[in-house]
């Protein structure tokens, strides 16, 4: 079988699961050889690269394109996947931009045919899916993110470092600095997220979701809608076009299920909607659901988890 | 600062998307359309730095020639020049979209002056290829950086912050440059009664560019399947609160 | 969640503010068992309502409108949902001025407040505003806005409350079924309800759902554009939801209403856009409501300049933040779809209605279906209007296309459209075409007005022009030149628009009876004019009936109000089949011949004994006219001998064509409807339904109570009983212009119909039910030499030579009581057509 080769993120050697993932489904065309930026360990990888080089001390997607490349060009593998993160895509671009061959992104399905792929990749945001033919002596694609249960990975290979022959003026797209803002808990880490909708009515109404955020360990979060009538700040929404969030509960107040915001937190584990429009796509959609007016309901939420809690 | 922001026309739909018997698109017959959101963003921040350091502000698209309606409400918020590159309506693959929008770029540089920025939303809300941009720039030989959510100038340097789970990470890229930005790097105005006027006026400069397919096409669009759920009714009114105070201790939350 | 019941009382589809004002009404008036169904979620199902932009300009110069107004006002204010803000109607131009005036009419005319003022007046209320570009405005105090949304919740809690109602939200109607032309029930999604009524409240969507039922709902969904501009600080710093008054500005078809922080401008100045009731999205894939279209700016870039002309101080700066094309409904002649559909029993329309009329107009619905006919007349209204070819998609868009423009629009009186023209021509068309014509439309029909090849008499008759344009407009001197040849020698009228019914059957005695005021069980060959009553002593119609057999009624009525009598009817047929009706009117054309030379006239081509022995007044008989086979009537609308010539209408224009020549030698002319309509029939005195006559007005008042009341039972006789026995409340009077002249211009002017009658004062004249005193009816006397009006006035006003006024354009003008009662001021005695 032919080598495919898979770019794996992780954090201090521990793979990402959405880079596992992208192992998995590249286990299905061809011997995987893992490749990161520094030495990380892959399970169910038959070989393993570890690309080492003074540039790449902190992120350079462009620096970690061109490393790429060279390993691409020493190994010529029949395919390159990454994970459809910001990260995977950025990095598999970039590749892409530099040998001139086309990449697809956020792949669910991969049917090779022939020489050519037909595949299927997801469109807004995952709301909708194409079906695509891909060519090339080289496929490149990323993996959509929870579109494959990573399958049972054993055994552990030794790196190869991999020394690639960088440039010094990639250094220009290269992270310089840090900043570090927010202490606590984060939307994306938070175990419970109490999401707010146009329904909250205004600014002024998100105070009672915060205190059951509060209460809760959780973060708060919000839809578009909230967003552009300046509510809240952006780093607050939750969709497509803000942050995407998997937390245990994500609690939807008066949010009515909007495909924008949907494809941002349908990897919850447990969804509990307050509306009061039974019929809501959100509270069809939802494990849970209180049907009524939600700031009564909060209210009465908060009261009682206070009592709970002896507060 | 002379900036250039490439922007696309995309349907903005509802809660369900419904295609077009042929399933090549989605059918738009009442659907509103409108700029990506992370482009309507772009287009706000090459506005602001031009508020802030003088210079122009360039939109333009590859689209169907309805694309105007974007490019001129990117006028209408505050962009002065607008280029179509118009298609027969097909929407057109990665590679060959940037090959199109370099080769116009390489002609508008070579008669008016370089672009200092290029700016480009970081993916498109419909088909989501998250490389337009970057093919660009590599075709331009100049750096890129995406998933941008704040910019300043500072002389020939563009400082580029990144959000990340615990606050930002900061780039700092020399000018000529591109950039990838989301929403949420500002809050795009709104167009005024007088700007919308004057966009109505504006000359939009049209060419047809050369088709040279890529490698990724295109064969249907499917929806996903309806995923199937049962929701457990808690209750109704704030009588349910002690029923949700359960389902918080049940997910070990209290 | 909820699945539907098995069935109903009554099902009422449509949980906007229609539907929602519908269920309160009826479970007010104690209906149990109401079920409503709507596909979209509550409170906003995603119609119509949930976008609107909510506010009351009550000042119309239609009555039925400005009355459904103002009740519906009236119901939001006690729901505690009405916010008084005062409204504006801003002029540009000279012409808007003076309809401005003509509104100052209406309004005192409705008991409205309103005040002419001056730009620099309307600068003080609407400090924002560009007076400079302002000849003046009109102020109404009243205007307000409303919570439509919140209204239709009020409406469903309380019949809920009542236990009447259960209301199913996202259910979708999949079927209406009826058995032999009766609704039987609904179908949905969620199940199959059974219903004894079905009421289509469900705005652009109505035509879809009422065609599940085989019926029609003449409406077409239609854009409305509006945009909302903000934030703006002068409005923000308010902090209020309407601080400031509405601005309508009239001349641009705009207008622009604050909504808190921002103002929004809507627009009726765009070209008419129309949607298919079939086309409209779907609530999931619309992306804002189904009844939010997208935005289409080209269509409103002059508006975007007119509003900032008028605006600029705060709609320059101001950003617009949401702009949609929103669906609303437009019928062909602008008024609601309320009543029984025509098509189907049982199954109701409250359709093609507008916020500021949906409470009144829900209430209107509710008590017809409770008691038969509606408290306010919904003449203008009533779903049964329409003509089948009025009812074609066609025709829909053709009107709607037109009038749209004139939502703001300056409209004449009288009017004529200029779309959807010679659909219904008579047999004689070629004839009157030929004579130069000018057709006026009645009933779809092409009839003549006047005819320009009469204009010689003119001069002849020595008639004077009116000098002011508005006066003149629609109008012709050539009428009353008509109208004194047709009194000096004879004149053709070609009536083909007649609408005629044929009764036979058994029952059909019975029938007649007890749908007739007037004793209607005359002997073969004779002929009874009657009013027909609501069952509270109303007036439903007025009409002539033939009996031209012992089982054989045949029924001749107008073409405005044919096809409302055809419904009214046929819906009161026995149920056992005992009596058949037939639509006669396309079989038979219809002739006048009246005037001193008629006898003479119609005698020289036939041999028939026209005497008056042989042929008495009220009297029809068949007469053949060589092979034409024709039926004589000898009754007359304008006070003259003759008959009125029914011909298969086949031989329409043969027998025209001998009438014609046949008049050759004594003077004949042919003569328009002006004089047939309207200053013929008004020195007679007689009365036109939908101008004199109307549900809020019974036959004593009316004058046309006979002395004698028949035996037989019929609709209305209890209530016309004891309107008998009561001194009425108002006398219906003819009265005479005493001085043209204008006290600003100094010209002369010439009322046209709907103005108030006042004290000499000024002063408004109400009766003690309330109703105020107007002009139902205006247009010369040329035989009296008197300018003639109609009016209802109280009694105490309603004694000859008494002096009262007409307020016409903002203008007092002196007019005095002529006759009360019905007594013809030319000819009292009828000496002229009975002898």
């Amino acid at each position: 079988m032919s080598q495919v080769l898979v770019f794996v993120e992780h954090q201090e050697g521990v793979p990402f699961e959405t880079s596992l993932q992208a192992t998995t489904l590249a286990g299905t065309l061809g011997d995987v050889s893992s490749v990161s930026v520094g030495a990380c360990d892959v399970g169910g990888a038959a070989r393993h690269f570890a690309i080492e080089h003074p540039i790449l001390f902190d992120y350079a997607p462009e620096a970690i394109a061109e490393a790429l490349v060279q390993l691409i060009g020493a190994e010529s593998p029949s395919a390159v996947f990454a994970s459809g993160t910001e990260r995977g895509n950025e990095v598999m671009a970039h590749v892409a931009a530099v040998l001139d061959l086309p990449l697809a992104t956020n792949v669910t399905e991969v049917r090779p045919v022939d020489e050519s792929w037909e595949l299927t990749r997801t469109r807004w945001g995952g709301s909708l899916l194409e079906e695509a033919s891909l060519t090339g002596p080289v496929k490149l694609a990323t993996v959509a993110p929870h579109a494959f249960e990573v399958s049972d990975a054993s055994g552990s290979v030794d790196a190869e470092t991999f020394e690639p022959d960088l440039p010094e003026d990639l250094e220009r797209t290269r992270v310089v600095e840090r900043v570090t803002i927010s202490e606590g808990i984060t939307l994306t880490t938070a175990p419970v997220v109490v999401s707010g909708g146009r329904g909250v009515g205004s600014p002024e109404g998100f105070g009672i979701l915060e205190e059951l955020a509060a209460l809760l360990g959780g973060a708060v979060g919000c839809s578009r809608v909230v967003t552009n009538n300046g509510w809240r700040p952006h780093s607050d929404q939750v969709g497509q076009t803000g942050t995407r969030v998997a937390p245990n509960l994500y609690v939807a107040c008066g949010i009515s299920g909007a495909v924008q915001h949907w494809v941002g937190m349908m990897a919850s584990k447990n969804v509990l909607a307050i509306n009061n429009d039974p019929e809501a796509p959100m509270v069809t959609k939802a494990d849970y659901a209180v049907i009524g007016d939600l700031h009564p309901i909060l209210d009465a939420v908060v009261a009682e988890v206070k009592r709970r809690k002896g507060l | 600062m002379r900036s250039l922001v490439c922007i696309k026309r995309v349907p903005a739909p509802g809660a369900r998307i419904v295609l077009t018997d042929d399933r090549q698109a989605i059918d738009a017959k009442h659907l509103p359309f409108t700029t990506s959101p992370h482009e309507e963003c772009a287009v706000e921040e090459a506005v602001r730095i031009k508020e802030q350091h003088g210079g122009t502000v360039v939109v333009m698209t590859l689209g169907p020639a309805e694309a105007e309606e974007q490019l001129r409400y990117a006028v209408s918020v505050g962009a002065d020049e607008a280029i179509l590159l118009a298609t027969d309506g097909a929407d057109w693959d990665p590679q060959a979209t940037a090959a199109a929008l370099a080769g116009k770029i390489g002609e508008l540089e070579s008669g008016d002056g370089r672009f200092d920025l290029i700016l480009f939303g970081n993916e498109s809300a419909d088909a989501g290829g998250y490389q337009v941009g970057i093919r660009v720039a590599h075709a331009l030989d100049r750096p890129v950086v995406g998933g941008i959510k704040g910019i300043d100038i500072e002389g020939e340097t563009m400082v580029a912050r990144r959000e990340t789970d615990a606050g930002f990470e900061v780039y700092r890229l020399p000018l000529p440059a591109v950039v990838a930005v989301k929403e949420g790097i500002n809050l795009p105005r709104y167009p005024t009664l007088p700007s919308r006027l004057r966009a109505k006026k504006v000359e939009v400069t049209s060419s047809a560019p050369d088709h040279t397919a890529g490698g990724l096409r295109m064969l249907r669009l499917v929806n996903p399947p309806e995923v199937a759920s049962s929701t457990t009714l808690l209750g109704q009114g704030p009588d349910a609160a002690s029923a949700v105070a359960d389902l918080f201790e049940e997910l070990g939350l209290l | 969640m909820s699945d539907a019941p098995s069935s109903a009382s009554v099902v009422v589809i449509g949980a906007g503010i229609v539907g929602n004002s519908v269920v309160g009404h009826l479970a007010e008036l104690g209906w149990r068992d109401i079920v409503q169904i709507d596909k979209g979620p509550l409170p906003n199902p995603g119609g119509s309502t949930g976008h609107a932009s909510n506010f009351i300009f009550p000042v119309d110069h239609n009555k039925e409108m400005a009355m459904l107004t103002l009740d519906s006002q009236r119901q939001y204010e006690e729901m505690g949902v009405n916010v008084t803000c005062g409204g504006i109607e801003v002029a540009r131009t000279e012409e808007r001025m003076e309809e401005l005036r003509r509104r100052m009419s209406s309004a005192k005319n409705w008991d409205m407040e309103a005040h002419l003022v001056t730009p620099a007046e309307i600068k003080e209320l609407v400090p924002f505003i560009n007076e400079e570009i302002l000849l003046g405005g009109c102020y109404f105090p009243t205007v307000s806005a409303v919570d439509s949304l919140r209204a239709g919740t009020i409406f469903r809690e309380k019949a809920t409350g009542l236990g009447a109602l259960q209301t199913m939200a996202n259910t979708e109607i999949l079927d209406i079924e009826t058995d032999r032309g009766r609704v039987t029930a609904v179908v949905t999604d969620k199940g199959r309800v059974e219903a004894e009524y079905v009421v289509i409240a469900c705005g652009v969507w109505s035509p879809r759902v009422a065609r599940l039922a085989g019926a029609s709902i003449p409406l077409t969904p239609a854009v409305h554009q509006m945009i909302d501009v903000g934030p703006i600080p002068i409005l923000q710093e308010s902090g209020k939801e309407l601080a400031f008054p509405i601005v309508r500005d009239m001349d641009t078809f705009m207008y622009e209403r604050q909504t808190s922080g921002s103002m929004e401008v809507g627009s009726y100045a765009h070209r008419p856009i129309f949607h298919s009731p079939d086309e409209i999205p779907s609530i999931a894939e619309a992306r804002l409501s189904p009844t939010e279209l997208p935005f289409t700016e080209d269509d409103f870039d002059t508006q975007l300049e007119d509003a900032l002309e008028l605006m600029p101080e705060i709609l320059s700066q101001a950003e617009i933040k949401y702009a949609i094309n929103g669906l609303l409904s437009l019928t062909p002649d602008a008024m609601p779809l309320i009543g029984e559909t025509v098509e189907v029993r049982n199954l109701w329309s409250a359709a093609a209605i507008w916020i500021k009329e949906g409470p009144g107009t829900g209430r209107a619905v509710a008590e017809w279906m409770t008691n038969g006919y509606p408290e306010l007349d919904p003449h203008a209204s009533d779903i049964a209007r329409f003509y089948p070819y009025a009812r074609t998609d066609h025709h829909i868009r053709a009107r709607c296309a037109e009038h749209f423009n004139k939502t703001y629009g300056i409209v004449h009186p009288r009017e004529q459209w200029a779309s959807e023209r010679d659909k219904r021509l008579s047999p004689v068309h070629s004839r009157t075409a030929q004579l130069g014509a000018v057709y006026f439309e009645a009933g779809g029909w092409e009839r003549p007005h006047w005819y320009e090849s009469n204009a010689s008499l003119v001069d002849h008759y020595g008639i004077e022009d009116r000098p002011h344009e508005w006066d003149r407009r629609w109008w012709s001197p050539i009428q009353n030149a008509e109208h004194l040849a047709m009194r000096e020698k004879v004149g053709l009228v070609d009536l083909a628009p007649f609408v005629i019914f044929d009764f036979t059957g058994p029952g059909v005695v019975d029938y007649i009876q007890r749908m007739t005021v007037n004793n209607a069980d005359v002997t073969v060959g004779r002929s009874v004019y009657t009013p027909l009553l609501t069952g509270s002593g109303g007036f439903k119609a007025d009409l002539t009936v033939l009996r031209l057999g012992e089982e054989h009624f045949r029924v001749i009525t107008g073409a405005f109000d044919g096809p409302r009598d055809k419904h009214w009817f046929r819906s009161h047929l026995p149920e056992d089949g005992s009596v058949h009706m037939n639509d006669s009117t396309s079989a038979y054309t219809t002739i006048g011949v009246w005037g001193p030379e008629a006898r003479n006239l119609v005698s020289s081509i036939t041999d028939h004994d026209l005497s008056n022995e042989a042929f008495p007044y009220g009297t029809t008989q068949a007469v053949d006219f060589g092979s034409i086979n024709a039926r004589l009537f000898r009754i007359s609308y304008v006070g003259d001998l003759g008959w009125e010539v029914y011909v298969p209408t086949e031989a329409g224009r043969l027998m025209w064509d001998s009438l014609w020549e046949a008049g050759q030698d004594l003077g004949v002319v042919a003569v328009g409807a002006g004089v047939y309509g309207t200053t013929g029939r008004l020195e007679k005195g007689y009365r036109l339904m939908g101008s004199e006559l109307e549900s809020e007005y019974n036959p004593v008042e009316a004058g046309l109570a006979r002395p004698r009341v028949k035996d037989h039972d019929f609709i209305g006789k209890e209530a016309y009983l004891s309107a008998r026995d009561e001194e009425p409340a108002a006398i219906l009077c003819t009265l005479t212009v005493e001085d043209h002249v204008s006290p600003r211009d100094g010209i002369k002017r010439f009322p046209t119909g709907r103005e108030p009658i006042t004290t000499p004062d000024g002063g408004r004249i109400t009766d003690r039910k309330g109703r105020p005193s107007y002009v139902t009816t205006a247009g010369a006397g040329p035989s009296v030499g008197k300018f003639l009006l109609m009016a209802y006035l109280p009694p105490e006003h309603a004694l000859m030579g008494n002096d009262l006024a007409v307020m016409y354009m903002n203008e007092l003008y002196p007019v005095e009581v002529a006759v009360a009662g019905s007594t013809p001021l030319f000819d009292p005695d009828d000496a002229r057509m009975k002898g």
